[in-house]
């Protein structure tokens, strides 16, 4: 339905392609980017910056998270200049880590971190501060001690439902700065693509980034996220499974 | 059953630091010797620090005066050799109730084989077989609470700390419970210290009933029961003890409601039925 209402748009109105691809043109785009490995490529690339920003930001978020909710001097120091800028979009950094990196990877990467790692802390504090006393308590009083034992076994399992809304946050956080760390800074990717399409004029090829960009959030998120959250609170028993 | 001593609790005080700043005496010079192998109730209304005696001796506070020994020597940490089981079981939402029970042992660096193996024993041995794979939230309340103790029992502490664990429960369910943690009881030789408000489920199950005093909180008096094991409902002797808690405890009732109600006059205790005219039937012909 949307399909036939843009094609009929496009013929009816008669925008010229370089404003606005029509639908059939950016199929055939869509096709060829396929074939010609150009569009498999950025994705492939992006990913691959994501993952590594996505690593850095949920390791760095999580040990920050953890050290606020356990130490109430770094919470009221650290943890109020993080709740600060948390409210900074990432990409307001992109010009400071041109600075220090250049234009490469490792700027897009730094952003991207960036995005997710507040976010993710801010989770993991929450998630370690709601935690019910009473499992610190007969954790304790079966031998688990304050350690790295308490940590993995009770921190983090106690902490999960947050972590995991945490991570879906700091996902689309990441994706964002991604895509834009991408298009101002150098480096094949979705965010390239964008940039070469605007300089080649190619409406086509831009919808198709978009597009690629919003199909690739969704899946992420539906597919990999929502289903193993829901199981979760399933598993915890913060929501039945049986619809009533 | 031993005679060793095996809690001392020494003139103990705790104070807490309320938030208007001024300090409340939660328990004020408590000493209570328990020998091992027996079963010892705290009986006391809320807010009357029994609870908080249980934490010390659990190690979740240090921070108190007195002295406290459990087998001689001092609490550091809480530890698998005293453990607790809570009224609200605090099991692992994450782990079944199998891993919930190994739990204790993973900690103790058992391997995985033979720890699953014994928790799978100690579960059956609370009847929950069946339920060995389920999480604590698709079991009913008296099916957590039997599985926080064999949580507890699968360490083989010395002294199990139980802190009203049956209160949640509703009666039918916590009848069940009592007969088997005396069954429990009788068959390890544990010595168990027992927190509870319900004078009744006190007197069944100990073999002494510690009466305490509120604000602050001291051991008002102490009962023996001396009843034969395993314990009847409907053996006299119990009724009896029952009688003389409830009197002791009317006292502390009266001050508890007095002070809650701010009602100088009010008196749980005065039974004057007997002395209004209404009722009078013909005593003074």
């Amino acid at each position: 339905m949307i399909l036939v209402t843009w094609e009929a748009a496009y013929r009816l109105i008669g925008w010229e392609s370089w404003k606005f691809p029509s639908l059939f043109q950016t199929v055939e785009s869509f096709y060829s980017g396929f074939v010609h490995g150009q569009l498999l490529d950025a994705i492939y690339n992006s990913l691959r910056r994501l993952f590594i920003a996505f690593a850095i930001s949920l390791s760095i978020g999580m040990v920050l998270g953890l050290m606020f909710a356990k130490f109430k001097a770094v919470d009221d120091t650290i943890g109020f200049l993080v709740i600060a800028l948390q409210t900074v979009p990432s990409i307001a950094w992109l010009p400071f880590a041109i600075i220090w990196f250049g234009f490469n990877d490792v700027s897009v990467i730094f952003i991207t971190a960036l995005g997710a790692t507040w976010t993710m802390s801010i989770a993991t504090r929450t998630g370690i501060k709601n935690i019910p006393p009473i499992y610190l308590r007969a954790a304790q009083t079966l031998g688990t001690g304050n350690g790295w034992r308490m940590f993995t076994q009770i921190l983090i399992p106690g902490a999960f439902p947050h972590l995991m809304t945490g991570v879906r946050v700091s996902w689309a956080f990441a994706w964002r700065a991604l895509v834009a760390g991408e298009l101002i800074a150098n480096g094949a990717g979705l965010g390239q693509l964008l940039q070469d399409g605007r300089g080649l004029g190619d409406t086509a090829l831009m919808l198709n980034v978009v597009i690629i960009i919003a199909v690739l959030g969704t899946l992420s998120d539906h597919f990999c996220f929502k289903k193993l959250e829901d199981r979760l609170l399933v598993r915890y028993g913060l929501e039945s499974n049986s619809k009533s | 059953m031993g005679f060793n001593t095996m809690i001392v609790i020494d003139h103990v005080s705790k104070q807490f630091q309320q938030r208007d700043g001024n300090r409340f005496k939660a328990i004020d010079d408590v000493s209570i010797t328990i020998k091992e192998g027996e079963f010892v109730s705290l009986l006391g209304p809320s807010g009357c620090g029994k609870s908080t005696i249980l934490n010390l001796i659990a190690g979740f506070d240090r921070q108190y005066e007195g002295t406290i020994g459990v087998n001689g020597e001092s609490i550091k940490t809480p530890g698998p050799d005293r453990v607790v089981v809570f009224q609200e079981h605090g099991l692992f939402p994450w782990l079944t109730v199998l891993e919930n029970v190994a739990f204790g042992l993973k900690q103790q660096g058992v391997g995985k084989k033979e720890r699953l193996e014994r928790a799978r024993e100690q579960i059956r041995y609370v009847h929950l077989g069946k339920f060995a794979d389920r999480y604590p939230h698709e079991l009913s309340g008296g099916m957590k609470q039997r599985a926080a103790i064999a949580r507890a029992l699968i360490m083989n502490p010395k002294i199990l700390l139980m802190d009203e664990p049956f209160a949640a429960l509703d009666e039918q369910t916590r009848l069940v419970l009592h007969k088997e943690l005396e069954d429990i009881w009788m068959r390890t030789g544990k010595t168990i210290l027992f927190i509870t408000h319900n004078i009744r489920e006190a007197v069944m199950l100990s073999d002494r009933v510690l009466v305490m005093s509120t604000r602050p909180g001291t051991i008002k008096k102490e009962f023996t029961v001396q009843a034969a094991r395993p314990r009847d409902s409907a053996d006299p002797l119990i009724h009896h003890v029952e009688r003389s808690v409830m009197d002791c405890l009317a006292d502390e009732m009266e001050k508890v409601i007095k002070e809650e109600m701010d009602d100088d006059n009010y008196s749980f205790k005065k039974n004057d039925f007997h002395n209004r005219d209404i009722s009078d039937m013909g005593g003074g012909i």
